[in-house]
C-alpha cells in the first residue's frame, strides 16, 4: 500500500508503434463453459459472467453444450448476412470518401453480433439498436436501397432528410430508431418489454450498447428497472475494446467483465465470444427463452474488436496500433465461420469468393438504384417544407407560419 | 357538479382515463400503494392493479426512459416526477428521445407519454421543492408544455394530455393544490370549495390543449400569466382598482397567440408575470410575441414581474416570490407609464 492516496489512470496495453497486447483478455477454450437450464436460479449462473462461451475452436470445429447444431443451410444464412454487412460497409465507406454521403459508420469485425442475434430472436421481438447494428436492419428486411437512400437524405429517405446517415429505423421490421445520444435506447427496451408483459404477450425486447456507453446513467437505469420488474429483455454490451480513442478500461472494464455488471442486481450475465456466430446465437436463444418464460432479463457481453475506425470522422492510427486487429485472439467472425464451413466439407474458397462477388454486384445495383432518388448534388430533391412535419402529431400554427415564411424566403419573396 | 380540489381533480382524470382506456398506465415514485406524496394517484393501484399503477425506483431518467419504451409498445404512460426540481436526471430522455422520436423516424415511431410534475413555490420548500422550470421545457420543440391554474382546468387538460399522441410535460402548481392563493402569505389559506373553478364534473370532459383562458375580463391592462400567479393577478386587480384582464396561458407551448394579442390590442398595456426567474424566462418569449403583434397598440412598455434571478431562497421566500405586493407594484408601474 502507498502512504498517500493516488489515482489509477487507465491506459491501454498498446498505443501506436507498440506491439499489440491482448493478454488482459480472459479467454476460455471452446466448449469449456457449461450450459445451464433456462430456469436455473440466478445465483447458480454467476460463473457465466466471468467465463467465455465459445463454440468454434481454433481448429474450426463446433464444440460443447452451446453448439446450436446448425445445418449447412443455417450456416450459409449466417455467413451470407455477415458478408453482406461487410460488403455494404466497405462500399458505403468508399462512397463517403468520395464525398457522396456526409458520414458513415462500419461494423467491421462485429458483424456476428447483429446477424447471430437477429437469427436467434423472433420477428415479433423488438430491437433497440445502437449505431453499429446495421446488420439487424438488413436481416429484418430493410432493403439496401432504402438504407442507402437514408444515407443520401434523398427523396426516398425513410427519415425525410432529418437524420445523419446510418440513423435508420424500421417499424415493420421491429427495429427502433437509432439515436446519436448513447445508451438512451436501453431503458426504452426495458419499458417496451415491461409493456409486453403487462399486455400478456410473449414478445421480448433486446438492446445493444458499446462498452463505452455502459458508463451512461441510462445503462444503470435500465438494469435497475429490468431487475426490479424482471422484464423480458436481453441487454447486450458489445465490448469491441474501443470507444473512439479510449479503451474498455476507461469505461470501467478492467477489474470485472461488463457481463458482471448486473450481478449485484441479480441479473445473470453471460460473457460470450462476440466473433463466434454459433456461440452468440446459442446464448441469445437461451436468454430469449428464459425471458419468454418469465425468467427476466439477461445481460450479455459480446467480446469483439472494432476492426475499423469509429466513424468516417475518426482516425484510429492516432491512438492504437495499426495492426492491432490482426493480433486479436478471437479473430474475424466471417473468417472463422467460413473456415468452420470449409472444415465441415460444404464450403470452399471458390464458393466464398463467388458469394462475395454476388453480394458486391447486389450492392452496386442497389447504389445505382438509390441514386435515382437523388444524391447530394443532383435531384430529385426533398421538399424542404416537410421539415415542419412530424414535430407533433398535427402541425401547430406557429410551425405552419414558419413553413410559409421559409418557403417565401426560398422563393426570394 | 362535484366540488374538488386540484388533487382530487387530477386523481379523477387518471381514474376516468384508466377506466376508459386499458392502455393507460401510471408510474412514478410512491404513486402506487401509497398513492403519491401529494395523493394524486391515491386508490388507483387498489382499483387498477399493480401492473397498471407502478411504484418506480428513484431514478427519474429511468422512469421517463422506460415510459418511452412502454409508449412505443402501445401503452399510454402517465409518469409522475415527484417534484419538478427532480426532473433534470430525465432531461436527456425528454429532449433527445421523447421530443424527437416522431420527427426522427418520420412519424413511424412515437410515444404518447404524459409527464406530470408538481412545480412552483409558496410552500416553504426551499430551492429543491419550489422551482418553476417550465421555460426550459417550453423551449423544447416536439413536446407540449401545460400548466393549469385550477381544478376544472387541471382535470380537463390532463385528460386531453393523456389522450394526446404528443408527449406532454404537465406542470402542477403545488401551492394551489388545496386552494387558490392570492399571493399574500399573511392571510389564512382558503379552499377550492367556494371557487367556481372548484366545481368539477365527475365524468369525462376535456379542456383542449393550446387554448388560453380569460381568467378575469378587463379593459385597462392585460396581465399574461399562468399557474399560481393567475390568482395573484386577480387579487392585485382588486387591490389596485385597475381594470385588468388576466389571461391564463394554460398551454405554454404551443402558445395561443391570438387570445393574448386580442386582449393587448384592446387594453394597450401588458404585464407579464411568472414565478420563474426573469432572465431568459418564458416571459421573454411572451414579451417578444406581444411587441411584434401589438407594437402600434401599446401605450406603455411591456413589463415583467418574475422571480429574482437567484436560486429559490428558503428564508426569504416572500421577498422572492412574486406575490400580491410585487404584482400590484407591477400593475401600478405599467399604468403610470405614458
Amino acid at each position: 500500500m502507498n502512504k498517500k492516496s493516488r489515482l489509477q489512470i487507465p491506459r491501454p496495453t498498446a498505443r501506436p508503434g507498440e506491439k499489440p497486447d491482448f493478454s488482459y483478455l480472459d479467454l476460455a477454450a471452446a466448449g469449456s463453459v457449461d450450459k445451464p437450464a433456462i430456469d436455473a436460479r440466478t445465483r447458480d449462473l454467476e460463473h457465466l459472467s466471468s467465463g467465455l462461451v465459445r463454440v468454434l475452436d481454433d481448429d474450426h470445429n463446433a464444440k460443447g453444450p452451446w453448439n446450436p447444431g446448425f445445418d449447412p443451410a443455417q450456416l450459409q444464412v449466417g455467413l451470407r448476412w455477415m458478408l453482406l454487412n461487410r460488403v455494404f460497409d466497405e462500399r458505403m465507406w468508399q462512397i463517403q470518401r468520395q464525398g457522396r454521403i456526409s458520414f458513415y459508420m462500419q461494423a467491421t469485425g462485429e458483424e456476428a453480433v447483429s446477424i447471430a442475434q437477429a437469427m436467434a430472436l423472433r420477428p415479433g421481438d423488438m430491437c433497440f439498436p445502437s449505431y453499429r447494428n446495421q446488420g439487424l436492419f438488413m436481416y429484418r428486411g430493410v432493403t439496401l436501397v432504402d438504407m442507402m437512400c437514408q444515407c443520401l437524405s434523398n427523396t426516398r429517405d425513410m427519415c425525410l432528410g432529418r437524420q445523419l446517415p446510418i440513423m435508420y429505423h424500421s417499424k415493420s421490421g421491429n427495429v427502433f430508431s437509432i439515436s446519436g445520444n448513447l445508451g438512451t435506447q436501453y431503458p426504452h427496451a426495458v419499458g417496451w418489454a415491461m409493456a409486453s408483459a403487462i399486455k400478456g404477450e410473449d414478445h421480448i425486447a433486446a438492446s445493444w450498447v458499446g462498452d463505452g456507453s455502459t458508463a451512461e446513467a441510462d445503462f444503470h437505469h435500465a438494469l435497475t428497472f429490468a431487475a426490479v420488474y424482471q422484464a423480458p429483455v436481453i441487454l447486450n454490451v458489445v465490448n469491441n475494446q474501443w470507444a473512439i480513442s479510449t479503451f474498455q478500461g476507461t469505461a470501467g472494464g478492467q477489474r470485472r467483465p461488463f457481463a458482471a455488471r448486473g450481478l449485484g442486481l441479480g441479473i445473470p450475465g453471460i460473457r460470450v465470444d462476440g466473433n463466434d456466430l454459433l456461440a452468440i446465437y446459442a446464448v441469445t436463444l437461451w436468454a430469449a427463452d428464459r425471458a419468454r418464460r418469465g425468467g427476466g432479463p439477461t445481460l450479455i457481453e459480446l467480446v469483439t474488436y472494432r476492426g475499423g475506425a469509429h466513424s468516417t470522422s475518426d482516425d484510429p492510427t492516432k491512438y492504437r496500433p495499426k495492426d492491432e486487429w490482426a493480433s486479436f485472439p478471437l479473430g474475424d467472425p466471417i473468417e472463422r465461420l467460413k473456415q468452420h464451413m470449409i472444415a465441415e466439407g460444404h464450403w470452399s474458397d471458390t464458393k466464398h469468393e463467388s458469394l462475395i462477388d454476388e453480394l458486391r454486384t447486389e450492392v452496386t445495383a442497389a447504389w445505382k438504384e438509390a441514386q435515382k432518388h437523388g444524391t447530394m448534388t443532383e435531384g430529385p430533391w426533398l421538399d424542404p417544407g416537410t421539415m415542419f412535419e412530424d414535430v407533433y402529431a398535427e402541425t401547430p400554427n406557429n410551425l405552419e407560419s414558419q413553413r410559409r415564411r421559409m418557403l417565401e424566403i426560398e422563393k426570394g419573396e | 357538479m362535484a366540488q374538488m380540489n386540484m388533487i382530487e381533480a387530477i386523481r379523477s382524470a387518471h381514474d376516468i382515463m384508466m377506466d376508459k382506456d386499458p392502455s393507460v398506465v401510471v408510474l412514478g415514485q410512491d404513486v402506487g400503494y401509497f398513492g403519491g406524496v401529494f395523493r394524486c394517484t391515491d386508490g388507483l393501484q387498489r382499483k387498477f392493479g399493480e401492473h397498471r399503477v407502478i411504484d418506480a425506483p428513484i431514478a427519474e431518467g429511468g422512469i421517463i426512459g422506460t415510459a418511452i419504451g412502454m409508449g412505443v409498445n402501445g401503452l399510454r404512460p402517465v409518469a409522475e416526477i415527484q417534484f419538478a426540481d427532480y426532473i433534470y436526471p430525465g432531461f436527456d430522455q425528454i429532449v433527445s428521445e421523447l421530443a424527437r422520436l416522431r420527427y426522427r423516424s418520420s412519424g413511424e415511431f412515437f410515444s404518447p407519454v404524459t409527464i406530470r410534475t408538481p412545480c412552483g413555490g409558496g410552500i416553504r420548500g426551499g430551492q429543491t421543492h419550489s422551482q418553476s422550470p417550465e421555460a426550459i421545457f417550453a423551449h423544447v420543440t416536439g413536446i407540449k408544455t401545460v400548466m393549469p391554474s385550477n381544478p376544472y382546468d387541471a382535470k380537463g387538460l390532463l385528460i386531453s394530455a393523456i389522450e394526446s399522441d404528443d408527449p406532454i410535460v404537465f406542470f402542477e402548481p403545488k401551492r394551489i393544490y388545496h386552494g387558490p392563493f392570492d399571493g399574500d402569505p399573511e392571510k389564512p389559506a382558503v379552499s377550492w370549495n367556494s371557487h367556481p373553478k372548484g366545481e368539477v364534473p365527475e365524468g369525462y370532459y376535456t379542456v383542449p390543449l393550446g387554448h388560453a383562458d380569460i381568467a378575469h375580463p378587463g379593459e385597462e391592462l392585460t396581465i399574461i400569466t399562468y399557474g399560481t400567479l393567475v390568482h395573484v393577478a386577480i387579487a392585485a386587480t382588486k387591490e389596485t382598482g385597475v381594470d385588468c384582464e388576466v389571461i391564463d396561458v394554460r398551454t405554454l407551448a404551443p402558445l395561443d397567440v391570438a387570445t393574448l394579442v386580442a386582449s393587448v390590442k384592446k387594453t394597450g398595456r401588458c404585464l407579464i408575470a411568472h414565478e420563474a426567474t426573469r432572465f431568459g424566462g418564458y416571459g421573454a418569449e411572451l414579451v417578444a410575441t406581444v411587441q411584434k403583434e401589438c407594437f402600434y397598440h401599446l401605450e406603455a412598455p411591456i413589463s415583467r414581474v418574475a422571480g429574482w434571478d437567484t436560486p429559490y431562497p428558503h428564508a426569504f421566500e416572500w421577498q422572492y416570490f412574486p406575490g400580491l405586493k410585487r404584482m400590484s407594484a407591477g400593475i401600478r408601474k405599467v399604468m403610470e407609464a405614458q
